[in-house]
């Protein structure tokens, strides 16, 4: 197995970041640092806006890592630190084993032209450049010739659909079209890392479901990592393999989808996940109660007579299943034997999020 | 108490002023003088070397291929008119002071509006600079400019500069103000090194308003350079101005028609480079 490779291969590793914006910034990072001040009482004793609090976070390779707040929660600052755009107040942020803050200025260049791209809300078009200039505009700063660069940009943009359009200006293009030029000029530049500050947010639900699904497609078979900022949390399960969850510039809890909706850290994170579908988030695993538990309660059950599924069967497919058989419950099977049973009572658990160990569990 | 010792007079200690300078630097300001007179005699001598009318085609035809028809149109009636006028060589002139003019100020404004832009103090020290050199009447930057460069074409040419810096550096700053933030972000987050972000997203960004810059730019110098004519700088301005002391009715309007029809040459030429790449543009887009 790959995952103990996968998990050393942290790209991008931010360790206790903080961004604090004000005229006395230096003074209140200070007293952050010396004596743990709250956001509140920085912006009291100092006019100084907490932009992002204490951020800790690992991207590794070939994930998709979604930072997920409300508006003014500090996604955009932590993702502009991630390449520098912004300082950092304190902490490290180490891209590719480089600590970026060390990087004199033709290093960090050249860091954000090859390693790092990036992709914008307002999706940033040069509007008197055409599609096909726009998508090499990476390359071309970077000194790439001219047949080379647009070579390139020409399969990038093949590859977001839009090969038709190369000879266009962004002004004819409508707003998904040209949010997938920012994505070819990004992919154009062939970065490992690609930052995306809420890249769909400013598209109708249709095209956004339909460019969300384009992304994560693309970022997989590329094998590139990428950060995607969101304010949407459905949006962020679509998409991410790990979700960050922000509030007013704390990360509060990391973790994948199913761990967010199945185990919430707070009050604040759980009413986030209350709206969500958990019918293909929530696992076999989570709602089943252990074999000898269901044998001894129920003991006249003929456990070996149930149907089967995996660990890793989504609600949904236990519904379709239990829907198949005679019998109220499916039996959970991991390397050949049976480790639990999931009843239909463990079913309207999961789909309603009560936690596992909650009372009135059978 | 003799009122008289406390009247500020500033004249009186830029006098000296002018006088040092003049005696210490007088090599520096004949050098400038014999520069300016060189570019301005070449550009003259393009001008009024060849026949009228052969200028006259080749700046329709100009107009036509870079900016379009009727471009091509206005500068045929503008420069007819001049011919006819009977006031060719002098409209020549003028264009040419106009020009050199125009170039000197924008070489000087435009980096120093991008300073401007770049850095809050200086923008807020040149503003009253900017202020002052606006608001006083033309005519009084005259006087220390015949001081220093005698009479003639050159200390016009001063003046004139000093009156068109003013629009065209406020321009300037305003248009890189105006460039958006996140297009200049993503220069940065692309790599682009500080000068690819000037050349391929600051100044194309910052165009339409810097062409407005430089129409102004233009007008005022004009204007400018007409009340120059005072000071012996010949061309449209003499004319007006013999016209005034021999109380000449017919030659005064029509060396003032001829300034109105160089103003909307100039207005035009300078406008349809702008609205003429915005079409062009789309055209190859459609
Ligand atoms: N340049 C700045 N100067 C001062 N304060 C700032 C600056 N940039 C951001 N902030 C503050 O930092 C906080 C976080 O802002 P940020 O833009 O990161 O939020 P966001 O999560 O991206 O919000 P949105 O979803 O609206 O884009 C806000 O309180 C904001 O006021
Ligand atoms: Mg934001």
């Amino acid at each position: 197995m790959n995952t103990v490779k996968e998990a050393n291969d942290v790209l991008l590793d931010c360790q206790n970041v903080w961004k604090i914006f004000g005229a006395r910034s230096s003074a209140a990072v200070k007293a952050v640092s010396e004596r743990g001040l709250s956001k509140k009482q920085v912006l009291q004793d100092f006019d100084c806006v907490v932009g992002v609090s204490d951020a800790s976070l690992q991207v590794r390779r070939g994930e998709i890592f979604c930072i997920m707040g409300l508006s003014g929660s500090g996604k955009s600052t932590l993702v502009r630190l991630l390449n520098r755009l912004i300082e950092p107040s304190l902490g490290k942020i180490v891209v590719k084993g480089r600590e970026i803050a060390k990087l004199n200025p033709a290093e960090l260049r050249d860091m954000r032209a090859r390693n790092i791209g990036m992709v914008f809300q307002s999706v940033a078009l040069l509007p008197y450049r055409t599609v096909l200039e726009n998508a090499a505009f990476g390359l071309e700063v970077r000194g790439v010739p001219k047949d080379e660069r647009n070579e390139t940009a020409r399969a990038a943009l093949a590859k977001v659909g839009l090969s038709d359009w190369i000879s266009r200006y962004p002004s004819e293009l409508s707003g998904g079209m040209q949010q997938r030029v920012g994505l070819a000029r990004a992919l154009a530049a062939d970065p490992e890392i690609i930052l995306m500050d809420e890249p769909f947010s400013a598209l109708d639900p249709l095209i956004r479901r339909q460019l969300q699904d384009e992304f994560r497609q693309l970022t997989k078979s590329l094998g590139k990592s990428a950060v995607f900022i969101t304010h949407d949390l459905e949006e962020a399960i679509r998409i991410g393999d790990r979700i960050a969850i922000m509030k007013d510039g704390i990360i509060v809890q990391v973790g994948t989808a199913e761990e967010i909706v199945t185990k919430p850290a707070g009050d604040y994170v759980a009413e986030f996940v209350a709206g969500i579908s958990r019918i293909h988030l929530v696992k076999a695993h989570s709602v089943m109660r252990p074999v000898g538990d269901f044998k001894t309660s129920q003991p006249h059950c003929d456990v070996d007579a149930l149907l089967k599924a995996s660990p890793e069967a989504d609600i949904g497919e236990l519904i379709d299943i239990t829907m198949r058989s005679e019998r109220d419950a499916v039996a959970v099977v991991e390397n050949g034997s049976i480790v639990g049973v999931v009843t239909t009572r463990g079913l309207l658990r999961g789909v309603a999020g009560m936690p596992a160990g909650a009372p009135g569990a059978a | 108490m003799n009122p008289d010792v406390l009247r500020f007079s500033p004249g009186a200690y830029l006098a000296p002023a002018v006088d040092w300078l003049n005696a210490n630097f007088h090599p520096f300001f004949a050098a400038l003088t014999k520069l300016i007179e060189t570019v301005l005699g070449g550009i003259e001598a393009a001008l009024l070397y060849p026949p009228a009318y052969a200028v006259i085609i080749a700046a329709v035809l100009l107009a036509g291929f870079l900016i379009g028809f009727r471009a091509a149109t206005v500068t045929a009636i503008a420069l007819a008119f001049c011919f006819l006028s009977g006031l060719w060589t002098a409209s020549m002139q003028t264009l040419a002071l106009v020009t050199v003019a125009v170039m000197i100020s924008v070489l000087v404004a435009f980096p120093l509006g991008i300073l401007a832009s770049r850095y809050e103090k200086f923008a807020a020290a040149s503003r009253p600079v900017l202020d002052i050199m606006q608001t006083v009447p033309p005519w009084v930057y005259l006087i220390p400019a015949v001081m220093l460069f005698s009479l003639g074409r050159v200390p016009a040419i001063i003046a004139t500069i000093v009156y068109g810096i003013p629009p065209m550096l406020r321009l300037t700053t305003l248009a890189f103000n105006q460039v958006p933030k996140d297009l200049l972000e993503l220069g940065q987050a692309s790599g682009a090194s500080p000068r690819s972000i000037l050349l391929k997203i600051e100044i194309p960004s910052a165009t339409p308003t810097l062409l407005v810059g430089l129409n102004q730019c233009i007008l005022l110098s004009l204007a400018m350079v007409v009340l120059a004519g005072l000071v012996g700088a010949g061309g449209l301005g003499a004319e007006v101005t013999r016209g005034l002391t021999r109380m000449e009715m017919g030659l005064g309007l029509r060396a003032g028609l001829a300034i109105v029809a160089i103003a909307i040459l100039l207005d035009r030429l300078s406008k349809g480079a702008l609205q003429g790449r915005r079409i062009g543009r789309s055209a190859t887009a459609a």
